[in-house]
């Protein structure tokens, strides 16, 4: 953490700040150097992480961190880069470059702050917002569906699909390091409790609440049906965490790589 | 590729852009500007560059400046609708001050428009189509030699200046063919961005005692952050009014305090001219030629082609305007590159304008020199 | 002296091809300036397809063409198109099978059968070039030489000889039809 950009903008309860410790812990026992890895965030609450991580780090656009950490990615592929952004960033205005990234494969570790709204304008509902929840946007209650990230992210084609919340510490900091490791797209879906923005219209009182739905109705899942793993935040609803997909499939640069040789080679 | 060659205007772009280290290219494609996409796909894995399709605009802008902060020479080229998805982060380039070049293959609008015929219809979108202050560098070809000259220009700037550079062409520059000789490498001059000339212990982001700052690159343990944000000279996001009056005027300073440098053009028969006609890109040549014919005809006429529209030419309209008794401005579009005319020129100004799908014929410039003499 | 000329056909024919022969052959070899510009119709596959070259002693200005000297066509819609733009005293080639002007047609005319001669050697799609040979021979556009190394510089390695025997045809027709 850069130390003199602390305290943080957070809001008290906050889960931000917990999946912004998850990842520089994930970091620091990663096998690359500090200076290596490289953060790329987009715009709202956790898109200022970027500037609170002590790596080289990037704080671009709303939605486009993906397109610009592919730029980045592709001149340097030895650094170690991740998106650390939200969810309307990296889902809403952001999610035809998410499944387009996933569909590439190329290495990139996308971790998406989830907390079902747009915190930092407000609360307003976005394409993570469940049914009939309540936001600034949906007075009577979200007429639109949700999306299920995981599913719809693994159908895209990542290499690794996660999910925890940010209470979840020590399996969430090891699905992080697992996304460094693993050679194609990864991608980890941070549940955040967000008691300002959604929390309290939403009958969590405070941030204690949220955090307790997590902790109750959390089941560990690894290889559930991820049809079935779409979040409602209704109190009878289970949440199903896990590291759903970790599959081997050429990266980009690996099928990159084979298919200019061969066609190269094959030339002389 | 060092020779002559008869290639069309897009596919020299290409090569005037590798000549001058382009190697890495993000963009979607769309008409009249794919033979760029094209050609860049098939050479930019030769040089060892990248080469990469992304599913829209935005997010090819958004590439090619992460590219850029990666230290690599990036490029995108689009036509009117992919040049408007790209206006927010003409701005993130700006912001991060990160070096790259943004080519627009003009063709007709408003809208979908006229796909396969051109306009000069985008000139004040390039000037002003991003939010907010800043000043904005554009190059105008008129042949297929000047697509690559050009684009080694527009790069060669974006890197002096850290900033976004714009090529303004067309659908009939890009997709003509015609001559180009490609000088050998020793012959072309290329610039790249200034670096920190100390090692990350020594090295203070603070130092904004330049114009231009160093540009750290990642991955080599400075420990940078860049934001979109109104940032301070650490690279961390301040919000307020102060931040703002001490970084956007140095933004824009970059250019101004440069002007006489960055800005071209170009200047014939204007001597003893008694008219002067003003162009740019594609209207280059059948301006001179509706020049010569005007001569021949006894009317005193010269030229002025604005080789960079952006900045804008100030000194010469000034000059221009003493020295003539009007000046008509021939340009594809219903009236924008006048209005910065207007705005120097102390002599009446006319115009010959057209919405876009052709470019002017000579007689018909000639008719317009002939109605403003008179 | 400004020549301009147009080549309109339907795609496939290797129309846009010939135009690059011809610029090539000009400022490549013969070393005059020349601009060439393209056109198609919308349709993807047999629309029309138009090449327009303009072929000077002096840097060309104007690029495009506006009252053709040569109009060469190698499909009915494109002889309708386009005919009306040859000046009055332009020369015209039409490829014998597949256009036929309609009554009244003046300007001096030359008919190519370049399909059926490309089907006698076995390759239609050297159609293109025995044009190439006739427009070359009746009109020096460009010179012999020029226009065969221009052809070499853009056909598949190992064609080299059924070019240069269809550019050879191509030459021979027009002797015999032009006169
Ligand atoms: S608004 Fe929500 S997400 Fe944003 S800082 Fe506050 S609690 Fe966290």
């Amino acid at each position: 953490m850069r130390a003199h950009r602390l305290p943080h903008i957070w809001c008290p309860g906050c889960g931000l700040g917990n999946a912004l410790r998850c990842y520089v812990e994930a970091m620091e026992a990663s096998d690359t150097p500090l200076d290596k890895h490289v953060c790329v965030s987009g715009i709202g609450c956790s898109g200022r992480a970027a500037g609170y991580v002590n790596v080289d780090s990037y704080h671009t656009t709303h939605g486009r961190p993906i397109p610009f950490a592919t730029g980045l990615k592709l001149v340097r592929p030895e650094l170690e880069v991740t998106v650390f952004s939200g969810d309307g960033d990296l889902v809403t205005i952001g999610g035809n470059h998410l499944i387009h990234a996933a569909r590439r494969n190329l290495d990139l570790n996308v971790l998406c702050a989830n907390n079902f709204n747009y915190g930092m304008t407000g609360g307003q509902f976005g394409a993570t917002t469940p049914y009939a929840a309540r936001t600034t946007t949906t007075p009577y209650g979200n007429f639109e569906q949700a999306f299920n990230l995981p599913l719809l992210v693994a159908a895209s084609g990542a290499t690794f699909v996660s999910r925890w919340t940010s209470l979840h510490v020590r399996q969430l900091t090891k699905a992080i390091e697992r996304a460094f490791e693993v050679d194609g797209f990864a991608f980890v879906e941070i549940l955040s409790p967000c008691p300002v923005g959604f929390g309290r219209k939403n009958e969590f009182a405070d941030a204690l609440a949220e955090m307790t739905h997590f902790r109750e109705k959390a089941i560990v899942r690894h290889d559930a049906d991820l049809r079935e793993v779409g979040i409602t935040m209704r109190r009878e609803d289970p949440i199903i965490l896990g590291n759903f997909v970790d599959e081997e499939r050429p990266s980009y640069f690996v099928g990159k790589d084979d298919l200019l040789k061969s066609v190269l080679e094959g030339r002389e | 590729m060092t020779g002559e060659h008869f290639m069309k205007g897009d596919e020299a772009l290409v090569e005037g852009s590798i000549a001058a280290g382009c190697r890495f290219y993000a963009g979607y494609p769309i008409t009249p500007s794919s033979e760029i996409a094209e050609r860049m796909a098939w050479r930019m894995p030769l040089v060892g560059g990248d080469y990469i399709q992304i599913e829209d605009e935005m997010g090819s802008l958004a590439a090619v400046i992460g590219a850029s902060c990666a230290g690599a020479k990036a490029m995108t080229a689009t036509s009117g609708p992919g040049f408007s998805l790209m206006m927010e982060h003409i701005g993130l380039a700006i912001m991060l001050e990160a070096p790259c070049v943004v080519v627009d293959i003009q063709r007709g609008g408003p809208s979908t428009g006229l796909p396969t015929l051109m306009s000069q219809g985008d000139m004040m979108q390039a000037r002003w189509g991003s939010h907010g202050d800043y000043e904005m560098v554009a190059y105008a070809p008129g042949t297929v030699q000047e697509m690559f000259d050009f684009a080694i220009k527009a790069f060669n700037t974006a890197e002096r200046f850290r900033v976004p550079v714009l090529v303004m062409g067309d659908q009939i520059v890009g997709q003509m063919t015609a001559r180009l000789v490609i000088p050998s490498e020793e012959e072309i001059e290329v610039s790249y961005r200034p670096l920190p000339d100390v090692p990350p212990e020594e090295y203070s982001p603070a130092d904004v005692s330049r114009l231009v700052p160093p540009m750290v690159l990642p991955g080599e343990g400075y420990g940078l952050h860049m934001t979109a944000l109104t940032h301070d000279e650490f690279g961390y996001p301040e919000t307020s009014a102060s931040r703002q009056e001490s970084l956007v005027p140095r933004l824009i300073r970059k250019i101004k305090e440069n002007e006489q440098d960055i800005v071209e053009y170009e200047e014939r028969l204007l001597d003893d001219a008694e008219v002067g006609l003003v162009v740019y890109g594609s209207m280059k040549g059948p301006g001179w030629e509706a020049v010569q014919a005007a001569r021949k005809e006894g009317i005193k006429a010269g030229i002025l082609r604005l080789i960079t529209p952006w900045p804008f030419p100030r000194e010469p309209v000034e000059r221009l305007s003493e020295r003539v008794a009007a000046i008509l401005v021939a340009e594809v579009n219903m009236g924008q590159m006048v209005h910065s005319v207007r705005e120097y020129a102390r002599c009446p100004v006319h115009h010959l304008g057209h919405p876009g799908g052709r470019i002017f014929h000579p007689d018909e410039i000639l008719r317009a020199l002939r109605k403003v003499i008179t | 002296m400004r020549t301009e000329i147009r080549m309109a056909g339907f795609g496939g024919q290797g129309i846009i091809t010939m135009g690059k022969i011809l610029g090539r052959a000009a400022v490549i070899y013969d070393r005059r300036p020349a601009v060439l510009t393209e056109d198609y119709g919308p349709e993807k596959i047999g629309g029309w397809s138009k090449a327009d070259l303009v072929l000077s002693d002096e840097e060309i200005q104007y690029p495009l063409v506006d009252r053709l000297d040569i109009f060469l066509a190698l499909s009915q819609d494109g002889y309708e198109m386009f005919h009306h733009t040859l000046r009055v005293d332009g020369q015209a080639l039409f490829e014998s099978d597949l256009v036929n002007p309609e009554k009244g047609w003046k300007q001096r005319t030359t008919f190519i059968p370049a399909l059926q001669t490309a089907s006698d050697m076995g390759k239609k799609v050297v159609a293109n070039i025995v044009m190439i040979g006739a427009l070359v021979e009746l009109t020096q556009v460009v010179s012999v030489k020029a226009a065969k190394k221009a052809i070499l510089d853009s056909i598949p390695k190992g064609t080299e000889d059924l070019n240069e025997a269809a550019f050879s045809k191509g030459r021979e027709l027009a002797r015999e039809e032009g006169g």
